[in-house]
């Protein structure tokens, strides 16, 4: 029989009995529909997280002073803070696999501007702070190795100061107050909006490293340095040649702890992943159960379709008809009505993924080969699940079946 | 060869129950040739659906030999049987067998889907040439449920010549109808044999067997008696005359 004469009589008897049929595919639409929710959330949400962790920085490393009861290591007072400029020198002068180095020296400011008043932290840095941590000057210019060299007071502002001190005004070359120190703005910063823990990265003022660390700081505190690895591949070597820099420079014996803590982004990717690992296994398993149960429905709806067509599959095994003709027949039957159900899940599934994801604020991905797969995995269930029907059909006695009331 | 469209010999028929073993057929032996119309009679359990299904090739004799067209049949696997039956054989019972929610045409087209040598090539004028020659050329779209007995036979009768087969094999095909759409159904019959279609029916009633040229009597599996009929009924001129006497 040809196939398209066998999709017809499919789908007629498919259609003969509406109800049924629609019960039948419900485990077929609560697995697929499953899944496809579950890989276009998880897909979202892990697309979410990497474009958060990406607007930290460019394989980020950050270098944190450590606590202070390590200082019996280098003994002598103030040895409390132990990250200074000299370190990110070392670094520059010594790294390898690094793209660029910056101190971040954090002070925390009243800052004003004409009648506007406005507090927030003030962080002093290189150059290359901007593309370390992928900012990008919206507006005017930034500063360079000249405004470090001599400590200049100008200043970058993020969207959410200037929307704060300079409402509907451009600020470029207006002049502020931090900690009464007069500088001039000479750019303003593209935003870049909430991190991955909920702080505000647009709520920020750049300046100069020397002159926050100079003019407004004690001139020694730094707090952080950050980094730009070369390639995510080198971030671990990268970790590691910092490391070996900074043990050196503060003349930390072999067997002596680190008085600095490295970090980097790949902890934040992996916590997310092992988050969205879990919940892909969950879902995965009620899938799984649910294609099962829908497989088996349709191996039973199957065999009573068989049952109540003896008679029908008598009269074409009488006109012709060969086993294998029949048992094709009720493979298609099968596959159609799985797949129907495929179908109807995919769409079910991409709704309640929008609808969730639009409570959640997780980012909906449809992934095309995921609806690819769910297709053909559908159609190869009802194949699975309606080959026993279909032999029981294809094998029975044509006189038997005749007879059959 | 011969002219004979088919040939058993000694065929017999065994069905194993466990405790018992029913002997349907005992060695029947038996020539048809082409262009008969012949009556296989015989009282209930005699044999004759056993012999149709074996002719029909819907069921395989115990023993002895079976050769349609030259053909041994007795030899093939299923898939040739399969073959056989849609190319060779054209089956009418008793009660109808159309497919139901199926139109007339699509249930006479049926065979055509399994045709898988295109040996007929429009399956749709084909399927509505046949339904013409039985005489409902204006009932092509009409569900099985549309239709009286009577049609509905006729239907399943163009399903049968629908392939253009070596012969017609009908079991008690007048035996839900009454006498007068026994006589419509005989009518059909008497003009495709006229056009030289070979046909075997089975019939409890003398009635419907003088319509036939031949009839075969079965007797506990075997075959009693063997004999032309002399002079052979018309069903179309009798179905006139039922008509004149009953006016509608
Ligand atoms: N499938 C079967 N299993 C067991 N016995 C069978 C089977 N088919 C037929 N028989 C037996 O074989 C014998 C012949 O049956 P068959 O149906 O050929 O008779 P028949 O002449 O067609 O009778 P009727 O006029 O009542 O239709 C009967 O005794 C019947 O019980
Ligand atoms: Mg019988």
């Amino acid at each position: 029989m040809k196939w398209s004469k066998l999709i017809h009589v499919a789908v007629q008897s498919i259609a003969r009995n509406k109800m049924r049929t629609l019960l039948t595919m419900l485990g077929i639409i609560i697995g697929v529909g499953s899944v496809i929710t579950m890989v276009a959330l998880g897909e979202g949400s892990s697309r979410d997280i990497e474009r958060q962790v990406a607007s930290l920085g460019t394989n980020l490393v950050m270098v944190r002073a450590g606590s202070s009861q390590v200082g019996g290591a280098r003994g002598g007072a103030g040895s409390l803070i132990n990250l200074s400029m000299s370190d990110v020198q070392s670094l520059r002068s010594g790294a390898t696999q690094l793209q660029g180095v910056s101190p971040e020296i954090r002070v925390t400011a009243q800052i004003i501007a004409g009648a506007q008043n406005w507090n927030t932290s003030v962080t002093g840095v290189a150059p290359e702070y901007l593309s370390i941590r992928n900012y990008q000057v919206k507006s005017g210019y930034s500063f360079g190795e000249r405004e470090v060299r001599t400590r200049a007071k100008v200043a970058l502002l993020g969207e959410t100061v200037v929307r704060e001190l300079f409402p509907g005004e451009d600020p470029i070359g207006a002049a502020i107050r931090i900690r009464n120190v007069p500088f001039r703005v000479i750019g303003v910063l593209a935003p870049k909006g909430q991190s991955a823990f909920g702080t505000d990265q647009d709520d920020i003022i750049l300046a100069p490293s020397t002159t926050v660390l100079y003019r407004l700081g004690d001139g020694k505190t730094v707090r952080a340095i950050v980094a730009s690895a070369s390639s995510s591949e080198q971030m671990a070597d990268a970790k590691e040649e910092i490391g070996t820099i900074l043990r050196e420079a503060h003349r930390i014996p072999a067997d002596g702890a680190d008085d600095f803590h490295i970090n980097d982004q790949s902890e934040i990717n992996q916590m997310a992943t092992r988050i969205t690992g879990t919940l892909t296994l969950l879902l995965s398993a009620i899938a799984a159960v649910s294609l099962l149960v829908g497989g088996i429905g349709i191996m039973n709806i199957m065999l009573v379709s068989v049952t109540e067509r003896t008679r029908e599959i008598g009269i074409r095994l009488a006109i012709g008809a060969r086993p294998v003709d029949i048992l094709a027949q009720f493979l298609v039957e099968a596959a159609i009505l799985s797949l129907l159900g495929g179908i109807i899940g995919i769409a079910a599934g991409l709704g309640s993924a929008w609808g969730i994801g639009s409570l959640l604020g997780i980012s909906v991905v449809v992934n095309p080969i995921v609806i690819i797969v769910a297709v053909l995995f559908t159609g190869a269930v009802g194949i699975f699940f309606g080959f026993y029907p279909a032999r029981k059909a294809a094998n029975l006695n044509p006189i038997d079946a005749l007879r059959y009331e | 060869m011969n002219s004979a469209t088919l040939v058993v010999r000694d065929v017999t028929k065994v069905f194993d129950l466990g405790a018992v073993q029913v002997h349907a057929l005992r060695g029947v032996t038996l020539s048809i040739d082409r262009g008969e119309f012949v009556a296989v009679m015989g009282t209930s359990g005699s044999g004759k659906s056993t012999l149709m299904n074996i002719l029909g090739c819907l069921d395989l004799p115990s023993a002895g030999a079976y050769l349609l067209e030259g053909i041994p049949v007795d030899q093939l696997g299923r898939n040739a049987l399969a073959t056989i039956r849609n190319e060779k054989i054209g089956f009418v019972f008793q009660g109808f067998n159309l497919l139901p929610r199926t139109t007339a045409l699509e249930n006479v087209e049926l065979p055509l889907l399994y045709d898988r040598r295109h040996r007929i090539a429009a399956p749709s004028s084909a399927a509505e040439a046949a339904l013409v020659r039985v005489g409902l050329g204006d009932r092509l779209d009409h569900l099985p449920n549309q239709l009286s007995g009577g049609q509905q036979q006729r239907v399943a009768i163009a399903r049968a010549l629908v392939t253009a087969p070596a012969i017609i094999l009908a079991d008690e095909p007048t035996g839900n109808l009454d006498s007068r759409t026994t006589l419509e159904v005989l009518a059909v019959f008497q003009q495709l044999n006229r056009e030289g279609m070979t046909i075997v029916i089975v019939t409890h009633e003398p009635e419907v067997a003088r319509y036939t040229s031949r009839i075969v009597e079965l007797r506990d599996g075997l075959v009693q008696r063997d004999l032309p009929v002399p002079l052979p009924g018309d069903a179309a001129a009798d179905l006139a005359a039922t008509r004149q006497r009953v006016p509608a």
